[in-house]
């Protein structure tokens, strides 16, 4: 009985361990949430959105850092959205196993595993002083697909995978080629789960804060060119925070780049849930 | 009878009709070997790009090699640019220290958390739990970096009697960041075991923390290996968050709340002013980043397929 005892005690102890982690890891996450939302929420307003800093302190909007990011991360989005898909579906459709789809695979992962903080390094000393485009919106696009290609790559091809091998016999059966197969029957039945990873990878470029400060610049600028400077929320962030002297700034732009993350994340989910239960 | 099958509109047999088709196929044939290269070019993109960043990389930072000397730079004990004295030694513990103590707090709590999600956690509150796991890897780490700023700095200043700047606030706001990663790879190798084994353990009498601690645990000990060492990966090369609490002293680790720096924290911090040996140096230290983290993907792929030829 007593060893009986001593293993149902263990057990109890064990289970109880787990719970604690994870309700920690939701615990955590809920306190930074909270945490910028009760000291930010004061700060949201029109002219905090839709206006632009002045002073020394940057005190008014951070419109211009709103444009820049929204800027940035949409132009980058359409530079790889083409080539991710379009490489997933080599790998997905079309390639052999072999020494090639070895090292194409051991790029990307080497590729989603690059410090951001050399990424950035790359756009400067490539994009930005190399190919002579300053620091631009355009050069942090660039900077920050590279960074994008492997997430797309990765979830597209899972998506590909993941539809059923019987449609495309029926196509070929049908006679259709074998890229008439693709475009029409395959990418049009994986298109949700590629949306939702295009969207995962968008929303990891609005948060990403080292590789657009060395390829877009710090300036307080509203881009209207490819070929403008500008400055990221993330980079408003951090700058504001590091002086600490606009805190309130600080606090709103944290905010407001925390609601665009959720909004995109939540977004995907939503999507995902949608095209599963579509599916049934 | 005997007349061949014709086609409605063209009126034509299929003998007659061959040829044309014959036509049509070769240029399809031609579209479709061009649209397979194409793809091709793309994905070869990815290695283009790794390719590209060693060689710019590689190329602004190699001087530093050449001149001060791979020895003075990997092992010189001081970062002294405005002296011309670019040891790199100091941040290279640094970034180690800050990663393998991010590491001991955040293992437990990740690997916990993806038990409770494969093993113990209930339908419902699954739902909420990964949902949380998720997010808190969409949350930018300049948020991460505020956040430990403004509310663990000073708690932590409090309990060390410094500013809180320093290797234990980076380790709490790096462990935070790292749980994503290694919960969620945790929990796909625990979730790829096949359920005869919990089982077959249950069967024999086992309780839960037995079936975990002595089962699933050592069964799926190489995926777990593999999402530490990506969770390693991710703790080296993070640079705003460690950035903003790390206090930022190029000098060794000297105390739990002493400022010292990392790799990646320093290069954001002198690049904006640094200029000729100083600069270089600083690419140099992103070529070291560089190669870490290629070894660290070329060590998983290894261990991945020992785990496959098994």
């Amino acid at each position: 009985m007593a060893r009986r005892d001593s293993k149902d005690l263990a057990n109890r102890v064990a289970l109880t361990g787990f719970w604690i982690a994870a309700l920690t890891t939701v615990f955590i996450l809920g306190a930074v949430i909270v945490y910028v939302f009760v000291n930010g929420i004061g700060e949201i307003s029109l002219e905090f959105i839709f206006t632009k800093p002045h002073g020394v302190n940057a005190e008014g909007g951070i419109w211009p850092m709103i444009v820049a990011t929204l800027y940035v991360t949409g132009l980058a989005m359409l530079i790889v959205t083409p080539i991710a898909v379009l490489a997933a579906v080599y790998l997905a459709e079309y390639a052999v196993q072999g020494q090639l789809v070895r090292t194409i695979r051991f790029a990307a992962d080497t590729l989603a595993s690059v410090p951001s903080i050399v990424m950035g390094l790359f756009g400067l000393a490539f994009f930005v002083e190399a190919l002579k485009l300053e620091f631009s919106v355009l050069s942090g696009a660039l900077a920050l697909s590279f960074l994008m290609l492997p997430i797309v790559m990765r979830t597209t091809e899972e998506a590909i995978r993941a539809v059923p091998k019987y449609i495309r016999w029926g196509s070929y059966g049908l006679g259709a080629t074998k890229w008439q197969t693709v475009s029409r029957i395959v990418l049009p039945s994986a298109a949700p789960r590629i949306i939702t990873g295009i969207i995962l990878a968008t929303g990891r470029a609005v948060g990403e804060t080292a590789v657009v400060i060395f390829t877009m610049g710090t300036m307080i600028y509203t881009p209207v060119l490819p070929t403008d400077p500008g400055r990221s929320m993330t980079v408003h962030l951090y700058q504001m925070a590091m002086e600490g002297i606009n805190l309130p700034a600080a606090f709103g732009t944290a905010l407001l780049l925390m609601v665009m993350i959720l909004a995109f994340n939540l977004f995907a989910r939503w999507l995902l849930r949608r095209n599963r239960r579509m599916q049934g | 009878m005997n007349e061949p099958i014709r086609d409605k509109e063209s009126g034509l047999s299929n003998a007659e009709r061959a040829p044309k088709l014959k036509l049509v196929s070769q240029s399809t044939y031609l579209k479709e070997a061009a649209l397979k290269n194409l793809f091709l070019v793309c994905a070869c993109v990815a290695v283009a790009g790794v390719a590209l960043i060693f060689v710019f990389v590689g190329w602004r930072g190699w001087p530093v090699f050449s001149e001060i000397g791979v020895g003075k730079f990997l092992l010189g004990k001081e970062w002294l640019p405005t002296e011309q004295l670019f040891g790199i030694l100091p941040l290279f513990v640094g970034s180690l220290v800050v990663t393998i103590g991010a590491l001991a707090l955040g293992t437990p709590l990740a690997v916990g958390t993806a038990v409770f999600l494969s093993e113990i956690a209930s339908h419902r509150v699954r739902a909420i739990v990964r949902p949380a796991v998720e997010l808190l890897a969409g949350v930018p780490s300049v948020i991460y970096g505020f956040f430990g700023l403004l509310v663990l700095r000073p708690i932590i200043a409090k309990l060390t009697g410094s500013l809180g700047f320093g290797p234990l606030t980076a380790w709490i706001v790096l462990a935070i960041m790292i749980v994503p990663t290694i919960a969620t790879l945790t929990e796909d190798a625990l979730r790829s075991l096949p359920p005869g084994i919990r089982e077959a353990s249950y069967a024999m009498g086992a309780t839960t923390w037995q079936t975990i601690s002595r089962v699933l645990l050592p069964a799926a000990k190489i995926g777990i290996v593999d999402a530490i060492i990506l969770g390693m990966g991710r703790a080296i090369g993070e640079t705003m968050a460690v950035l903003m609490v790390v206090g930022n002293a190029p000098v060794f680790f000297h105390g739990l709340g002493q400022p010292i720096s990392t790799l990646t924290s320093q290069i954001v911090m002198d690049m904006p002013y640094a200029a000729g040996m100083h600069r270089t140096a600083l690419f140099g230290m992103a070529i070291i980043l560089f190669l870490v983290s290629m070894g660290l993907v070329g060590i998983v792929r290894f261990i991945q397929r020992l785990r496959e030829e098994q």
